[in-house]
């Protein structure tokens, strides 16, 4: 055989080997939609096939954004899957954080998970499963969170993650379990009172890549905003050793810090409004629907348990869950 | 001219040569004068190559003993402080990671690590005075070490309190000793190899001068002995025979005591110093990794590579890290392409003694690699608990790979250090003797040169 057919053999066994993996591929997105009734998107392919769906809206606004699908009490498709499959059976893989205090970290001393998303959490595998701790936790870091979803390595993502139109595109969201917004954190004989003239030669920490840090460089006041951290808790060590006079970040995350040193507060209203939402796969819409049912109920009383112990002593003048809001189909 | 005094001076100054040249064409007429003449300048030449000999030994004698006494501790100092620097680092990292109290063997490594850093900063800050980069270094670390220890001490307080605000801090002395620390130990380790490279060059550069003045002088007493059997017919005088084999002996002397110096000195360089430089760099990338390890738990997936188009964007950080330190430590052969700093020692490590501790490195490197994807793996599955074990843990944790590394690392520093100084001692002991004896000898044979000259001038009274 000469090198030239032998080269072209192996051509052809590679794209015949892509080719394989195309439609298994196909095949293993497909199956579980065959089986998941009415409400299953039959006929919009997986990634396999190269189709994608259309975004969900392309004419979103961060108003029809927070629009989930409506609650259903029916177990659909994906909760049988998640009873049934061989990997984790009859567990909920959720992805988390491991750092935000308050809403989701690993308390060092017990090496246990705690905070407002992981109450959250134990409340939707309770009502899917039967038990608050059929649940496998994995550490997402904060810019995997979609990934970890298209990929199928979770179920679904309980990380304050705020619901924007870019997300959208990838990863379809319950309805707003949490209303926050961009706000400062100063010390507390600090002269800034909020995001306002007050800021003029004051140094800003921010996040890099964060909501802060692009509405900083729309308005900074005439504010110093050099500083830009890796992740938001850098900031509270940059304001403690004295390296910068005020941290932006969302008020959520806010009182998590505040939380962990009581000389600092939150002044100011909040400047912009975001709201968090559980992350779930486009291909489920049964479980979005199961899930918004289960924030009917948990809106109605442990909610407010939720936000008695984990934020209310920093995080002041929230007057509850914001309300549910769904699209019309 | 501009000084005034010097115009009634040089006339003055002139005359007296005058005088003395006169009488010196005056002597050279005769034979005894000339004989004269001949012995004091055989004399002046033998006695000058003596003692441009023992200067020029005892200058390399001395440059031999910088290397052993001075530049090569100082080095091996800095090379300390680096350590020990990486080292307190990786422990804080670890410590960190224990759930509740941190363990009483890392927080006495840690404590150790920054004593010994401090101990060795204020010897080199006394032993560099002079040196502007040494200093500037040890200026620097001084000021930052007690800040990087109160940042650690922070990390601490807030970590037992259950405060994920402890991790924060941890990351942020990481950087400090990143940043500024670890590259400033670096700084003042090349500044002090550098001065050890120099103390090298001067110990071993040939005594020229030296070799040209006693070649000099042979040929002088040759030609003056055949200028004797010339004019007399006398085949042997025993004062200049005397006077040239001390000559020779003090130039083989020379030549011998040097090129043995030279051989040994250059042996303890490319086996000692050589080794113990990729040897010391080989530790320092294995603590460097380690704490990445480290800190790739700690952080929890809260630092990534940022999304500007580097390589790597948006995977965790110190992973990354991690992986360019393996990289640094090279992947286990002794290829050209990736043999690493644990490959050139290997190579430069010059028998069975030295071969073994750093293939004992390589070997636990490697299970230590693997040991990591399964931590990784665990960790990326979500299961923080199992990748915790597996990196702290007590069965099969990289930790345990990473001491027997770390070991045997420090076993192969210790003995490339009795190599080093074996043989630059040899190579300072072969000019042991040299520069007094040189000198002394020197004297005999000036003298037989002038008593050899007596000999004949006797024979015109």
């Amino acid at each position: 055989m000469t090198r030239k057919q032998r080269s072209a053999l192996r051509g052809w066994g590679g794209v015949a080997t892509m080719a394989l993996a195309c439609v298994l591929t196909a095949l293993f997105t497909l199956l579980p939609l065959s089986r998941s009734g009415p409400e299953g998107p039959i006929g919009t392919g997986g990634p396999g096939l190269g189709v994608t769906r259309p975004a969900a809206a392309d004419n979103c606004t961060p108003e029809s954004a927070v629009r989930s699908l409506r609650p259903s009490k029916d177990e659909g498709a994906t909760v049988k899957e998640i009873k049934e499959r061989k990997d984790k059976p009859n567990k909920l893989i959720v992805g988390v954080d491991q750092n935000s205090y308050r809403w989701g970290y690993r308390n060092p001393s017990t090496g246990d998970l705690e905070g407002f998303d992981i109450d959250l959490v134990r409340a939707i595998a309770d009502a899917l499963l039967g038990d608050p701790d059929a649940v496998v936790y994995r550490a997402v870091p904060t810019n995997q969170r979609v990934q970890a979803i298209e990929s199928g390595q979770v179920d679904m993502v309980v990380r304050t993650m705020t619901i924007t139109c870019e997300r959208l595109k990838e990863v379809a969201f319950s309805t707003a379990y949490f209303e926050t917004g961009q706000q400062l954190l100063v010390p507390n004989d600090s002269e800034i009172k909020g995001y306002d003239a007050s800021l003029k030669g004051k140094r800003l920490c921010t996040a890099t890549g964060s909501t802060a840090e692009s509405e900083l460089e729309r308005q900074s006041f005439g504010a110093d905003v050099s500083t830009k951290v890796p992740n938001q808790l850098d900031c509270l060590v940059r304001l403690q050793l004295g390296e910068v006079d005020a941290v932006v970040t969302d008020s959520a995350l806010a009182a998590g810090q505040a939380a962990q040193d009581p000389t600092v507060k939150l002044v100011g209203e909040p400047f912009t409004t975001e709201y968090y939402g559980v992350a779930m796969s486009k291909e489920s819409p049964d479980l979005v629907r199961r899930v918004n049912q289960v924030l009917v109920d948990y809106r109605e009383s442990d909610w407010g348990k939720a936000y008695e112990k984990w934020l209310a002593d920093d995080l002041k003048n929230v007057d509850g869950p914001p309300k549910p809001k769904y699209r019309e189909d | 001219m501009t000084d005034p005094h010097s115009g009634s001076a040089a006339p003055r100054r002139r005359t007296a040569f005058a005088e003395g040249a006169e009488q010196l064409r005056a002597a050279a007429t005769t034979e005894p004068g000339r004989l004269r003449i001949i012995g004091a300048l055989l004399a002046l030449l033998v006695v000058a190559f003596g003692a441009v000999t023992a200067w020029q030994t005892s200058e390399r004698a001395a440059a031999a003993d910088d290397v052993i006494e001075r530049s090569q501790p100082l080095t091996s100092d800095a090379a300390a402080i680096y350590v020990s620097l990486a080292d307190a680092n990786t422990a804080a990292a670890s410590g960190f990671l224990a759930e509740g109290q941190e363990p009483p063997a890392v927080r006495d490594r840690y404590e150790d690590d920054i004593a010994t850093a401090a101990r060795k900063l204020t010897t080199a800050a006394a032993n560099s005075k002079g040196s502007g980069t040494a200093s500037a270094e040890i200026a620097k670390l001084n000021a930052l070490l007690p800040e990087y220890a109160e940042r650690i001490e922070t990390a601490r307080t807030y970590n037992r309190q259950g405060l994920p605000l402890g991790g924060a801090y941890l990351r942020n002395a990481n950087d400090l000793m990143q940043t500024e620390m670890l590259p400033a130990a670096k700084e003042l380790y090349d500044a002090e190899k550098e001065r050890l490279g120099a103390d090298y060059d001067a110990a071993k550069s040939y005594p020229w001068a030296a070799i040209a003045l006693g070649l000099l002088a042979l040929a002088a007493l040759v030609w003056a002995q055949r200028r004797n059997y010339r004019r007399t017919n006398r085949v042997f005088n025993l004062g200049l025979v005397t006077a040239t084999g001390t000559a020779a002996a003090v130039l083989l002397w020379l030549l011998a005591g040097h090129t043995l110096a030279f051989t040994a000195l250059g042996d303890s360089y490319d086996h000692g110093i050589r080794s113990l430089n990729v040897l010391n760099d080989a530790r320092i990338s294995t603590l460097q990794a380690r704490s990445n390890e480290n800190l790739t738990l700690v952080a929890r997936g809260a630092v990534t590579v940022p999304d500007d188009g580097r390589p790597n964007a948006g995977q965790d950080k110190y992973d990354v890290d991690y992986r360019a330190r393996m990289r640094e430590l090279g992947d286990g052969g002794v290829d050209r392409a990736g043999m690493g700093t644990l490959g050139e020692a290997l190579h430069h490590a010059d028998d069975e003694t030295g071969r073994a501790p750093v293939e004992k490195a390589m070997a636990a490197v490697e299970e230590w690699q693997q040991r990591h994807e399964a931590a990784r793996e665990a960790d990326t599955q979500g299961d923080y608990e199992k990748a915790l074990d597996r990196v702290i843990g007590d069965d099969d944790a990289t930790g345990e790979s990473f001491d027997r590394a770390d070991k045997a690392l420090e076993e192969a520093v210790e003995h490339e250090q009795q190599d080093f100084r074996g043989a630059a001692e040899d190579g300072r002991g072969a000019m042991t003797g040299l520069p007094v004896g040189a000198a002394a000898v020197a004297v005999l044979g000036a003298a037989g040169a002038v008593l050899g000259i007596g000999r004949r001038l006797s024979e015109y009274r």
